[in-house]
């Protein structure tokens, strides 16, 4: 009598991809990055900067941590060469990223360059977990065209909707932030749930515990050895290392039990 | 007009510099198709990375001083019974959130 409305059974990878459902994917993001992108579009005014500085940088730069980093070295009248150095340190973890994103990238020509140039902690967070969720699914694992397509959309989307919530935040920070009466104070506790409640998905995904058992060894021996500043880098390079060997190791166990 | 065309080749300069460090692996590996390694971390370095971005956000909190990272604690633990219970990244976010800032703006 009725057509069954599939949309309702179907979870996130089996619905067709539509702005909507990207939109839920993305709405963490929308409550980290409007409170994060404020507070440096407030800090760049205050050094007397006029707001679209704050907002052309969120378009063109789309990095957190370097943009934090920029009003430091603007401040202080940093060389070129200088500001490419630290840039490149501080953002070299993303090296990591795309390593574990390679076959998984299914945006296509200029698409596929802008998801790389707004891959950002959260994007990467957000597309890995959509990939792991529904490969674990089976939904992808016969890599038919019109799959890889929708994903690809998908990480499309994704990324233009984080990029303009961080440019969003950048404006409205730069152009209200002094302005502004509504206490925000503990907003920004949605980017730490999000990873929270990623790592919960990427557990229930790979089934497997050592990779945050390799993680957590890693991520106290940084904090305990090195300052706080630089755990990020430190501890994905110590990771990257031990699960290279895990996996030498394992390869070494299957020649010798076959 | 002299600090503006220096303003334009910061911004460009990072633009630039966080670009290369997110393309150097596609550029790097593109062509090593489905090499084990490569399939193993795409599949293992994700959650390994979404713990350390976890620990990252937490790790200003002085465990060990006083009532120092409670509210943290707390509002975590709600998130991961939220989303063991209903599995909606959502509603488990926005529980955690919520109870997160009542309890920082009321302390």
């Amino acid at each position: 009598m009725t057509i069954p409305n599939h949309s309702d059974v179907a979870s996130v990878p089996t619905e067709p991809v539509s702005i909507t459902n990207s939109f839920k994917t993305t709405l963490p993001v929308l409550f980290g990055y409007v409170p994060m992108g404020m507070a440096f579009g407030l800090l760049l005014a205050d050094q007397g900067y006029a707001w679209y500085w704050a907002t052309l940088m969120g378009v063109v730069i789309f990095a957190g941590a370097a943009q934090f980093m920029a009003i430091g070295l603007l401040a202080s009248h940093a060389g070129l060469f200088e500001v490419a150095l630290t840039t490149l340190l501080l953002n070299s973890r993303h090296i990591f990223y795309g390593l574990s994103l390679i076959h998984h990238l299914k945006a296509k020509g200029w698409r596929k360059l802008y998801v790389i140039f707004g891959l950002t902690d959260e994007t990467y967070s957000l597309l890995t977990a959509h990939h792991a969720i529904s490969s674990q699914q089976g939904e992808l694992t016969l890599n038919k065209p019109s799959d890889n397509q929708e994903e690809g959309l998908f990480q499309f989307i994704v990324t233009a909707l984080n990029h303009s919530y961080w440019i969003l935040g950048c404006t409205f920070g730069a152009l209200l932030g002094s302005t502004i009466t509504f206490d925000t104070t503990g907003l920004d506790f949605t980017l730490p749930a999000l990873f929270m409640v990623l790592v919960i998905e990427q557990y229930k995904a790979t089934q497997k515990l050592f990779p945050f058992s390799i993680a957590l060894v890693c991520a106290v021996a940084t904090l305990t050895l090195f300052d706080s500043d630089s755990m990020l880098l430190i501890s994905i390079t110590m990771t990257l290392a031990l699960l290279l060997g895990k996996q030498q190791l394992d390869i070494r166990g299957e020649k010798s039990n076959g | 007009m002299d600090n503006s065309l220096y303003l334009i080749s910061f911004i460009l300069t990072m633009s630039v510099a966080t670009f290369a460090t997110r393309a150097t692996p596609f550029i790097l590996f593109h062509k090593q198709g489905e090499h084990p390694v490569l399939v193993f971390l795409g599949r293992y370095l994700p959650p390994a990375i979404m713990l350390l971005l976890l620990i990252y956000c937490v790790k200003d909190i002085n465990w060990f001083v006083g009532k120092e990272g409670v509210n943290e604690l707390t509002a975590l633990t709600v998130v991961t019974v939220a989303h063991l219970a209903f599995r909606n990244p959502l509603i488990s976010i926005l529980l955690g959130t919520g109870l997160y800032m009542f309890l920082k703006q009321g302390s």
